[in-house]
């Protein structure tokens, strides 16, 4: 009988991803409500030594598949990896973070698997034994609770949704053999964006620009509150169709779907389509000049003024109270 | 873009049930260059379209939505198109779901592709990815294929995995949210961004690539196109002619609206600029403890 809550952990360059710890602490959840260990599988090169740092969350096992083949990520070698340590060991649940490997990830292990996933989870439980998996669908204008009717239960958890929280274990280190055919397909290059440029998609705090911005140089102030608060600039498909911002950084349905602690819209209006890709943030700030504007239905603080006055203000003050 | 461009096939007609499987050459028929393409797509309600949960949470009112294409998939056809243009061979458009989804096919035949394959089944309404994959899969085991579009994700149930799934079950390679596409040869160059970096990827022919913003500008279907997109053919199978039983492997047991919002604060202050800017710092980090 499938048994073990399993996490995929994600390691880039060596060091693990946030979304890694988010994973394990939410399987420990699951596991404990279940009476089951919680196991990760993590594959890369030169990386056993973060097998220690899972244990932090909770993660009672580590299986670690350490090749050179396993770096940089493909999608056919790690999925073949992950895919062959699962069938060996038939856990009931497997947690992937809704990062862009992920994503990648998790999909093409459910095809490899025969399994269901519930893509991009804001929520997980369990309930009669199994998986319950809550996900926002039309990019949050409704969500759905899904149940996976075969092993393992697949869900991805969408980043910086839930908690951390540490719960030291010893994390055993089990080494497994990926098994590895001749690759498929092989990473070339990797063309690095700026250093410290944060996604949108991982981002606690999001300021995000629209056509009010009425140019790309309008966003210089708002990259300057990103720049304050930690945050990373997103844009509203207006923005972007005009060429003013790239793609990557679309926040709505045509583009990345965000539950950020705070989300601060500027000079956006707020199309159906862009409130549904953000409704989800915790926080959600908008200024704009336009006291009719759809957006400050959605806000929790509304701002009716001149933004390219408020955003710099704002600035300011930000820096004042993290100074 | 401007004008379609319209190759009469030259190509001698296809016995569909000759080269099933893999096609594992980039000739499989035809003179040398020519490359079979197929395009996934799927029907989905409009961006526009407000979503509403029925009364018992079994699924959403369908009643007065405007159904379209798939935006990724638009970018998927339209990157099939130019691959033919550039390159000579077919696209078949396949598309999985009830008869509306037939002005959906027809859309994409209207663009330029050559022909479809709808898989119409009432035990696939409501299939889930898997399901939904295997239905392709099948649909398209039995046309020859060097390479398959689907979007990177249905702006509807947002799963993203009905490519990634069709390429295991064919295995065959994929790459995902690929922005620039290049086919030389076999070979296949592929770019996708990840946060942070944008990733060269290298893979071969026969491979599905699911397409994202950025890799192209879909067209509009022109006058002549929509005429002509009246006779093309369109082959309509049902689950049991393609010999696939509708094994969802997840569902929706209930929808849900999304949780309502607590009425926001429009911040007055002093009534300047200055001042509405002080107090929403404020609140921000005395009240709701975020910055």
């Amino acid at each position: 009988m499938a048994k073990g809550v399993w996490i995929v952990a994600e390691q880039r360059d060596g060091a693990l991803r946030k979304v890694s710890f988010e994973l394990a602490s939410t399987a420990r959840k699951l596991a404990d409500q279940l009476g089951e260990e919680v196991a990760a599988v993590l594959c890369g090169s030169g990386i056993e030594a973060l097998a220690a740092e899972l244990g932090k969350y909770g993660v009672d096992k580590v299986y670690v598949a350490d090749s050179p083949a396993l770096e940089p990520y493909t999608t056919d070698a790690h999925a073949s990896a992950v895919a062959k340590v699962v069938k060996e060991n038939d856990p009931s649940i497997l947690l992937v973070g809704a990062s862009a490997q992920g994503k990648d990830l998790s999909a093409a292990l459910a095809g490899k698997l025969a399994t269901g996933l519930a893509t991009d989870c804001t929520e997980v439980k369990i309930a009669d034994g199994r998986l319950l998996a809550i996900r926002p669908m039309y990019a949050g204008k409704c969500f759905g609770e899904v149940v996976i009717m075969a092993n393992p239960q697949m869900a991805s958890l969408r980043p910086n949704v839930f908690t951390i929280v540490e719960n030291p274990k010893a994390a055993a280190v089990v080494k497994f053999d990926p098994g590895l055919g001749e690759a498929k397909t092989k990473v070339l290059e990797v063309q690095k964006e700026a250093a410290g440029k944060i996604d949108v998609a991982e981002a606690n705090v999001i300021v995000s620009g629209g056509r009010g911005m009425k140019g790309p140089e309008g966003f210089g102030i708002l990259e300057e509150l990103a720049g304050a608060l930690g945050a990373a600039v997103g844009a509203s498909r207006a923005a972007v169709d005009a060429g003013w911002r790239a793609q990557v950084d679309q926040v709505g349905q045509t583009g990345k779907v965000v539950s950020p602690n705070l989300y601060i819209a500027c000079g956006i209006s707020g199309a159906i389509q862009h409130l549904a890709g953000m409704s989800s943030s915790k926080y959600i700030v908008a200024i704009n000049k336009d006291a009719e504007a759809p957006i400050f239905a959605k806000a929790d603080y509304g701002v009716v003024d001149d933004l390219f006055k408020v955003v710099p203000a704002l600035t300011g003050e930000v820096k004042k109270l993290l100074a | 873009m401007g004008t379609e461009v319209y190759s009469v096939p030259m190509i001698p007609p296809i016995n569909e049930h000759q080269n099933t499987g893999c096609a594992l050459q980039v000739c499989v028929s035809g003179k040398e260059e020519d490359v079979n393409i197929v395009a996934c797509v799927k029907q989905v309600p409009d961006t526009e379209a407000q979503i509403k949960v029925k009364g018992d949470g079994s699924g959403i009112e369908e009643g007065g939505i405007k159904w379209v294409m798939n935006p990724y998939d638009e970018y998927g056809v339209e990157e099939a198109l130019r691959l033919k243009e550039k390159l000579g061979g077919e696209v078949t458009i396949v598309c999985v779901g009830p008869a509306r989804t037939m002005e959906t096919i027809r859309t994409a035949l209207a663009m330029g592709a050559e022909k479809g394959i709808q898989v119409d089944d009432p035990t696939l309404y409501g299939a889930d990815a898997y399901a939904t994959a295997a239905a392709l899969a099948a649909a398209i085991k039995g046309v020859p294929y060097d390479i398959i579009f689907c979007g990177q994700r249905a702006i509807d149930d947002d799963s993203g995995q009905v490519g990634s799934v069709l390429a295991e079950l064919l295995g065959i390679p994929s790459v995902t949210l690929v922005t620039k596409l290049e086919i030389d040869g076999a070979k296949v160059k592929a770019v996708r961004p990840i946060e942070g970096a944008q990733l060269v990827i290298e893979t071969s022919l026969p491979c599905v690539i699911t397409a994202t913003k950025g890799l192209n500008e879909p067209r509009y279907a022109s006058l002549p196109g929509i005429m002509k997109a009246k006779k093309k053919p369109v082959d309509v199978k049902n689950a049991a002619a393609l010999g696939v039983a509708a094994e969802s492997k997840s569902k929706v047991a209930k929808f849900a609206p999304p949780p309502a919002r607590p009425p926001g604060k429009i911040i007055c202050a002093d009534d300047t600029p200055e001042g509405k800017a002080a107090e929403l710092a404020k609140l921000l980090r005395e009240e709701a403890k975020v910055i």
